[in-house]
């Protein structure tokens, strides 16, 4: 089995599905010659000619509106938004259109694509290459909304979306793009889109996580152990449709449960996934659910560090739980 | 006409279009057109189309008015919430879509009824939108006028304004990504040119040379806000120069030219020859909804002046010069017409509204877990509470 990064894991399903259905088209800035900016689509235009890896204009808007008309003409689009933080021009095409098609016009339209985008901090990008805005597409029925955290999943939830029927926003943790090596299988599987996996069992505390929260949170349990609290990690993998059996299967074995994402505190994923457990499974918890989260500020660049929940930031939630 | 500086003088909602009414007539020169304003046609330009066609165009112009005047009657009467007009715009949809091959794609905006009927988009079933009941291909889901019809390539339309531009290009590419011959035709207003995704969708057309014809109707009004006060340029088509998109200004009121620039430029994209602009030059004589009143806005005098060049009079003129249409042939089609809708109105009246399970569906291809619970809540709040009362308050726009 090769051992791959998780750019390396994007290419690679990438390049499975594109030799599989010849519908399957990429398309985006700096995409096609050049790769992706971070290589993502590296060797693809080569491979697969201009007509299915296009260089745009730089356009937003633009690139997302187009892939949803070529999907209602019977392609199978992957936009590639350049950074999320760049995909705001989009969001009229996404929220109002791509989300909305199949509902307002009774299912006699639909447009399956993936629109793939590096999210959230850790490579020094300041305000506009850090973002983790999950919660403004959480928050949009229609979509669907695939966070994950290692090359295998990675590989096997892409193929996944692509071949699903619905839009679904494939959110990359740049972060971890190179940071993370694991094994992943050659040729095509798939992981199931709406399914959480519990990354390191544990009996004292849950700890909610997506994306490059995921390793920090299985730092913050190692840390922990020897605090006397022995974490239960689950990775959500998914946040749209969310896998709400796992969670609170997890919830009410501990309960105790502390989240963790990047994004700013308020209105993040983090109070979903907090109302949920209070609504299914109060009668279980044993202290209150904590969050740790971005700051409720712009995403900062010299104190990024700071900014972003780490392991330690995450083992004083967990003592502080724990503890209660 | 001249538009740069008439606004500068504009105090109260009696707006003066002195420069567009000091010409002896109201159409800006620049714009092809076949027949002149006694509505007699160039024979050199006069496409000589067949009988057959001539008077499905004219048929379907005809629809689309008498469609209009029972949709006003019936949200007037209270029996619809809400209608979109497109008096006074027949020549542009009519004459565009007869320019179509079946197989070709259309992304019309709110105000192309005549484009879905020219198309074979079901009467009924346009009628059964309006009522939003569970005869409406979106059960209710979308507002009155926004209509969907897959099988004959007429894309579901979207209130946000131009988004549908960019998606035509988009559904272009695709054709010409996989060779095949179809073009893609979308339409939008003056006021849709300043939107982001007009400006997107020329760019991606420009650059990809796509099999895509956009209609531009400059009807001269964005809501209330007029064509002066929108933008700086002196013409709509002027826009596709930036763009390297091809452009012309049309008669919009004048049928033969709309239908001939647009055969065209279909022709033209079929063959590899890429994207064309047209700039269909219009009044919207009706409101811009039911529940807009022009008089606050509106031009009286321009208005008047438009009023003569009516679309469906200047081509019923042309028709009756070739001695193929007369009173007796009019009456007959609109009694037809009229017949027809009628009997689809009191169809359509029949029909139960959706129910209440149809909320649920079509958001994802299958019922997500999260889906599937609040369904069954709702279902269970009905039993608990017998009716749900509509509070709602009447749509301003």
């Amino acid at each position: 089995m090769a051992t791959m990064t998780i750019v390396q894991a994007v290419r690679d399903a990438l390049y499975n599905e594109m030799k599989r259905n010849d519908s399957v088209v990429l398309l985006g800035e700096d995409v096609g010659l050049n790769g992706g900016v971070f290589r993502a689509t590296e060797g693809l235009q080569k491979e697969f000619g201009e007509a299915r890896v296009m260089d745009t204009p730089l356009a937003e808007s633009g690139i997302i509106g187009a892939a949803m008309g070529m999907a209602v003409n019977g392609l199978r689009p992957v936009p590639e938004i350049q950074f999320l933080d760049f995909i705001y021009p989009a969001f009229d095409q996404i929220v109002s259109e791509v989300a909305k098609i199949r509902y307002r016009s009774g299912g006699t339209f639909t447009c399956p694509m993936v629109i793939r985008s590096p999210a959230g901090g850790g490579i020094r990008g300041g305000h506009y290459h850090s973002q983790s805005s999950e919660a403004y597409f959480t928050h949009t029925p229609g979509l669907k909304v695939v966070y994950p955290s290692n090359p295998y999943d990675t590989k096997g939830l892409l193929i996944s979306a692509i071949r699903d029927e619905d839009p679904v926003i494939f959110l990359e943790p740049k972060k971890l793009y190179r940071a993370v090596k694991g094994e992943v299988p050659e040729g095509e599987y798939t992981v199931e889109i709406g399914k959480a996996n519990v990354v390191r069992e544990g009996k004292d505390v849950t700890i909610l996580c997506w994306g490059a929260m995921v390793p920090e949170a299985l730092k913050a349990a190692d840390l922990c152990t020897p605090r006397g609290a022995d974490c239960e990690v689950v990775d959500l993998r998914t946040l749209v449709p969310l896998d709400e059996p796992t969670i609170l299967e997890s919830v009410r074995k501990t309960g105790k449960v502390v989240i963790v994402h990047e994004a700013p505190r308020t209105c993040g994923f983090g109070a979903e996934l907090s109302a949920l457990i209070a609504e299914e499974a109060v009668e279980y918890l044993e202290a209150p659910i904590v969050r740790v989260a971005g700051l409720d500020t712009p995403f900062p660049y010299t104190l990024e560090h700071v900014y972003m929940p780490d392991a330690e930031r995450i083992a004083l939630a967990v003592g502080k739980v724990k503890n209660f | 006409m001249e538009v740069t500086s008439s606004g500068k003088d504009m105090k109260n909602k009696a707006p003066k279009h002195s420069e567009s009414r000091s010409r002896s007539s109201v159409l800006r020169e620049d714009c092809f057109h076949i027949l002149d304003e006694q509505n007699v046609a160039d024979p050199k330009l006069d496409p000589q189309l067949a009988e057959e066609l001539l008077l499905k165009m004219y048929s379907n112009m005809v629809t689309s008015r008498l469609l209009d005047e029972r949709g006003m009657m019936l949200q007037r009467q209270g029996r619809i919430g809400f209608y979109v007009p497109a008096t006074g715009q027949e020549a542009i949809a009519t004459g565009t879509a007869a320019a179509l091959k079946a197989s070709d794609w259309a992304f019309p905006s709110y105000r192309e009824p005549g484009v879905f009927l020219y198309r074979g988009a079901d009467v009924l079933q346009m009628i059964a939108n309006l009522y939003g009941n569970s005869g409406d291909i979106c059960q209710g889901r979308q507002m009155p006028n926004h209509y969907s019809f897959s099988k004959q390539r007429l894309f579901s339309v979207s209130s946000p304004i131009s988004t549908q531009v960019i998606q035509a290009v988009g559904c272009s590419m695709a054709s010409k990504i996989r060779q095949e011959k179809d073009v893609t035709i979308t339409y939008f207003g003056d006021g849709g040119t300043s939107e982001n995704d007009f400006h997107t969708g020329l760019t991606f057309a420009g650059a990809f040379k796509t099999p895509t014809v956009f209609i531009c109707t400059n009807n001269q009004y964005a809501i209330s806000v007029p064509l002066y006060k929108q933008t700086g340029a002196k013409r709509l088509a002027d826009k596709g120069i930036g763009y390297g998109v091809d452009a012309v200004a049309v008669d919009g009121n004048d049928i033969l030219a709309v239908y001939t620039k647009t055969k065209e430029a279909v022709d033209k994209a079929r063959n590899g020859g890429g994207p064309t602009l047209i700039e269909c030059v219009t009044l919207r004589m009706g409101p811009h909804s039911s529940s807009d009143d022009p008089t606050r806005y509106r031009d009286p005098d321009l208005y008047a002046a438009w009023e003569k060049r009516d679309p469906i009079l200047r081509f019923r003129q042309y028709l009756e010069g070739k001695g193929l249409w007369d009173a007796d042939h009019e009456e007959s089609l609109r009694e037809e017409i009229k017949d027809h809708l009628v009997e689809a109105v009191e169809d359509v009246e029949k029909m139960p509204p959706p129910e209440l399970e149809t909320l649920f569906e079509d958001v994802y291809a299958e019922l997500t877990p999260q889906l599937k619970k609040q369904k069954q809540a709702l279902i269970a709040e009905r039993e608990l509470r017998g009716k749900f009362e509509n509070t709602s308050e009447a749509f301003p726009l």
